[in-house]
């Protein structure tokens, strides 16, 4: 089978006060059709900054993609022009964000928002496009959408808003569909019911998702596979539940272990959390020949702080850039 | 074993927000050459009577005596006086005033703004209408009736000038006010039993005050320009000079000897623009969104 | 143990102004008769929803904004009636670590200053005095001495949280009251905090009144639970018990759907999703108020608001159909 998307050794450099710092840092993996990949990390990870070079919405100036390539259905993303990008944003590829209440236009309609990009990516006429913005605002299951088309953001709840997000992001039926933290302004109820939504809508229309998250417990309900993302660097990429049930990067360990999981048969001794001590270098750090976590890890041995790690490989595809991955 | 680098044991250098702003302050190079020249011009108001001591009230020469001649560096007026030492002796007046304008104007803006944005409700209602009433005042008509009224001495002028001036403060005060006062950490002082005065003065004011450093410095201008326009007017203490007055006194003359008028008016542009630069590069320098990166 | 808070029948409702320009005044009772204890020593979590009214029934506890009605009995004393001096001795007693440590800390201000103001304003101690104790937090917290003297930009959101924790400890504190102390950090750094306050906890004996919507930490951290929705308490029981048996359909709703690594979990357990927004505020349903989303709603329901009852055990529930 054919990859959706292939990223190939992607470097993107960002220009800081302290110079320039690679923010992604040799990032290679691939998504097949309707599959679900998440990244995981701290903020400052680079979680984010992958999801928007695959936009094409680095920000100008400063970023910019250094090498690699950025493979969608065959065309290399980090060579197309911005008008070719234009056409790919929001068409083939779609996003939606943490704040739904800042990434709406406060000024219009819902209805006018999801019926603006149906006009200018496919050039429906203006009364298509207000009968198919109700028909999305249905399947996204919002109540009464006949009626709440012509509501505008402030009138709606966080949850609603964020239904609206996805109505538009899903308009122009998208291959891929990059959430950026969806849910983590939301109340965990609503989060279920979205996390719900973005599920039933995948399998429906096949689209593939790329979940960014820092939220354990969230990859492992959503997503098939994961990429734990740490100082610009994949740390360890595989199977969710292998991963989950095996990590071979002690980062990937730490984060998982650091949460108070909740039980539904909780013990009544507690025991300390595992911490991950210190926190994640900063943007001057990135970029060394060594391992970037070193610093924080209990496994640190001589070689850690001389070389970058290598991929090691395990079965399913799973594998971590750490010295010491079989030794986990 | 030695590690390459622990981020949580590093102690960055103790930084005041003061010294962070000056930092910045400095990359604006137009807004520092602003401030040398500002020196210079507070620098020849206080010495330069000392420096060149010339009456400025004397007559000394000719009536209209251009630039240059007869030793006077810039001419004489039309009386015969020595405009340069006018110019020098009227720096300090214009100064002067625009500094203690400024200063009543912030005073009384921070005092009322202070205390429509912390205590809202009837006292907010209150003063914000107070605020309104004198923001709709035709400004140059309410002052020249007072300076009329009460006659025409330098605080006098000062106090007509800021009466009508501090609104603006005012509402950036209060609108900072209500801003913060919704932050946690004047919560947390709260909490820890600081009292209201203390909470205004201490907690909410020091970072309340970017906006309102930046509206003063502007104030000073405005106040110089409009002690000219007072001045210009007529409306002004015969017995000290400043540099609106000297357009005044000469505006007849303007089309004969332009200069008696161009060269105050050259005076004040170039004060007011410093001020203006230096307002603006402190505006960048404290303002924390663009400090961030 | 004795009971430390007492508090009962606990309102707080704020003014809200209602339809076009006529500003009808209209009531929100962001807390609406609530009742709970806390043990001495131990922590009691008030977990919610945004809009449940969790953060002021904390803040109205520690007297940061005004209560309407009810009472708060700190070791036996109304607190809610406190002015002047004896409202300055409260505050010693009670003290409050934010959420938020970006917004926490005057950013004007020296950590050590903002450490050493409850005891500025609270204490009449010397300076010396002062500074020995202000040392002495800053080692239990986990900062070293010569980062007293920087500002709070200088430091990261785990540390700023370690310095709002050494401010709330300042004074020697009956109860802290923690209000979502975790949840702006990243998570590697919210497993440090944790850690440290129960640390803390165990070695000078606090008392919290923890305030969280994270599931997961509120079972980690907490000897009892209450959870509110909409302004009221829907069910308030020791640890073990609302996390084995929850009662109300709310809990039931909220436990499953946090997401879960638990593979078996997940798999055994159905999720209960439930639909739909709360109701709005201020124009309450005359009934159960989680009845417009409950998926066992009956007739009752939408009439009769349900009592908190307790059981023998002291599990208390607010539903007709338990």
């Amino acid at each position: 089978m054919s990859h959706l998307l292939e990223v190939k050794n992607l470097r993107i450099e960002l220009t800081t006060r302290d110079g320039v710092a690679p923010v992604i840092d040799d990032l290679s993996f691939t998504l097949n059709p309707g599959e679900t990949l998440s990244f995981v990390g701290e903020s400052g990870c680079g979680k984010s900054m992958t999801a928007l070079a695959l936009m094409g919405l680095l920000p100008e100036k400063v970023g910019r993609v250094a090498a690699g390539n950025i493979i969608f259905n065959g065309e290399d993303l980090s060579q197309a022009s911005d008008q070719r990008l234009r056409a790919i944003r929001g068409n083939d590829i779609s996003m939606i964000f943490q704040e739904p209440m800042t990434s709406l236009n406060p000024v219009f309609t819902i209805g006018e928002q999801i019926a603006e990009v149906l006009r200018a990516h496919q050039g429906l006429s203006r009364r298509t496009a207000w009968a198919q913005a109700i028909e999305l605002l249905d399947a996204v299951r919002i109540p009464n959408a006949k009626d709440r088309v012509s509501d505008y953001p402030f009138q709606m709840s966080g949850g609603q808003r964020q239904r609206a997000m996805i109505a538009m992001a899903l308009a122009c039926q998208p291959k891929i569909l990059i959430a950026d933290e969806p849910t983590t302004a939301l109340d965990v109820t609503v989060q279920a019911q979205i996390f719900d939504l973005l599920t039933d809508l995948r399998n429906q229309t096949g689209a593939a998702i790329i979940l960014i998250t820092h939220d354990m417990g969230a990859v492992a309900e959503m997503a098939e596979r994961m990429i734990v993302m740490y100082a610009g660097r994949k740390a360890e990429l595989g199977p969710v539940d292998q991963i989950i049930e095996h990590p071979r990067h002690p980062y990937t360990k730490g984060l998982i272990e650091c949460v108070p999981h909740i039980q539904s048969n909780p013990s009544i001794e507690r025991h300390d959390l595992v911490e991950v001590p210190g926190i994640v270098p900063s943007l001057r750090e990135f970029g060394k020949d060594q391992c970037l976590f070193a610093s924080r890890c209990a496994y640190l041995t001589e070689a850690c702080l001389t070389s970058r790690p290598d991929e090691k490989h395990f079965a399913n595809g799973q594998s971590a850039d750490c010295w010491h991955a079989e030794a986990i | 074993m030695t590690r390459p680098f622990i981020h949580e044991e590093e102690t960055p250098q103790a930084q005041h927000p003061f010294t962070e702003a000056w930092s910045m302050f400095r990359k604006n190079k137009s807004a520092v050459g602003a401030l040398g020249l500002l020196t210079l011009i507070t620098f020849g108001a206080i010495f330069g009577p000392y420096l060149y001591p010339t009456d400025p009230f004397e007559m000394v020469w000719m009536p209209f005596s251009p630039p240059g001649q007869e030793g006077f560096l810039l001419g004489t007026d039309y009386l015969g006086r020595d405009l340069l030492a006018m110019i020098i002796n009227g720096a300090k007046v214009s100064l002067m005033i625009g500094l203690s304008a400024a200063v009543m104007t912030v005073f009384i803006g921070v005092t009322v703004g202070a205390l429509a944005g912390f205590y809202q409700g009837i006292v907010e209602e209150v003063l914000m209408r107070i605020t309104e009433f004198f923001q709709v005042l035709p400004t140059l008509l309410f002052s020249m009736v007072l300076v009329a009224l009460f006659g025409a001495s330098m605080p006098m002028i000062t106090f007509a000038i800021g009466i009508v001036s501090w609104t603006a403060v005012a509402r950036i005060t209060r609108s900072e006010f209500l801003r913060i006062r919704e932050l946690e950490y004047v919560m947390a002082s709260r909490a820890s039993g600081a009292s209201n005065l203390k909470l205004m003065v201490g907690v909410i004011l020091p970072n309340a005050l970017p906006p309102i450093i930046v509206q003063s410095a502007l104030m000073v201008g405005s106040a110089i320009l409009f002690e000219a326009g007072l001045s210009f007017l007529g409306l002004t203490d015969p017995n000290v000079v400043s540099w609106g007055q000297i357009i005044g006194s000469n505006r007849q003359y303007i089309l004969d000897a332009g200069y008696t008028v161009t060269i105050p008016g050259i005076a004040i542009f170039i004060t007011v623009l410093a001020i203006s630069l230096v307002g603006d590069g402190l505006n960048d320098a404290l303002n924390p969104k663009l400090r961030q990166r | 143990m004795s009971d430390l808070l007492k508090v009962e029948n606990l309102s707080v409702r704020f003014e809200v102004k209602r339809g076009g320009g006529w500003n009808k005044k209209c009531y929100l009772y962001a807390v609406d008769d609530v009742s709970f204890t806390v043990k001495k020593g131990e922590t009691l979590a008030i977990v919610g929803e945004s809009g449940s009214g969790k953060t002021t029934a904390a803040l109205a506890v520690a007297r940061l904004v005004k209560a309407h009605s009810g009472t708060v009995a700190l070791a036996g004393e109304n607190i809610l009636q406190k002015e002047a001096e004896d409202l300055r001795q409260t505050r010693q007693k009670v003290q409050f670590i934010f959420q938020d440590p970006y917004s926490s800390l005057n950013p004007r201000k020296r950590a050590e200053a903002i450490v050493r103001e409850p005891l500025d304003s609270l204490s009449q101690k010397t300076e010396v005095e002062k500074a020995k104790i202000v040392d002495e937090l800053f080692e239990a917290v986990g900062l070293r001495p010569e980062q007293q003297r920087l500002f709070p930009h200088q430091f990261s959101g785990g540390q700023r949280q370690r310095i709002g924790i050494a401010r709330a400890l300042a004074t020697q504190p009956e109860l802290i009251i923690c209000d979502e102390p975790v949840s702006a950090l990243d998570v590697a750094v919210q497993a440090q905090i944790l850690n440290l306050l129960r640390k803390l906890q165990k070695n000078f004996g606090l008392t919290y009144l923890f305030i969280s919507h994270d599931l997961g930490v509120v079972q980690h951290m907490s000897d009892s639970i209450a959870v509110m929705y909409m302004g009221r308490v829907v069910e308030h029981a020791d640890r073990l018990s609302l996390f084995q048996t929850p009662r109300h359909p709310y809990t039931q709703a909220l436990l499953s759907a946090v997401p879960t690594v638990d593979r078996a979990k997940r798999a055994q357990q159905k999720r209960i999703l439930i639909p739909g927004d709360p109701p709005d505020p201020v124009n309450l349903p005359l009934g159960c108020r989680f009845a417009n989303r409950c998926p066992v709603a009956e007739a009752i329901c939408q009439t009769v608001e349900p009592e908190l009852k307790s059981d023998a055990n002291g599990h208390r529930t607010a539903c007709h159909l338990v």
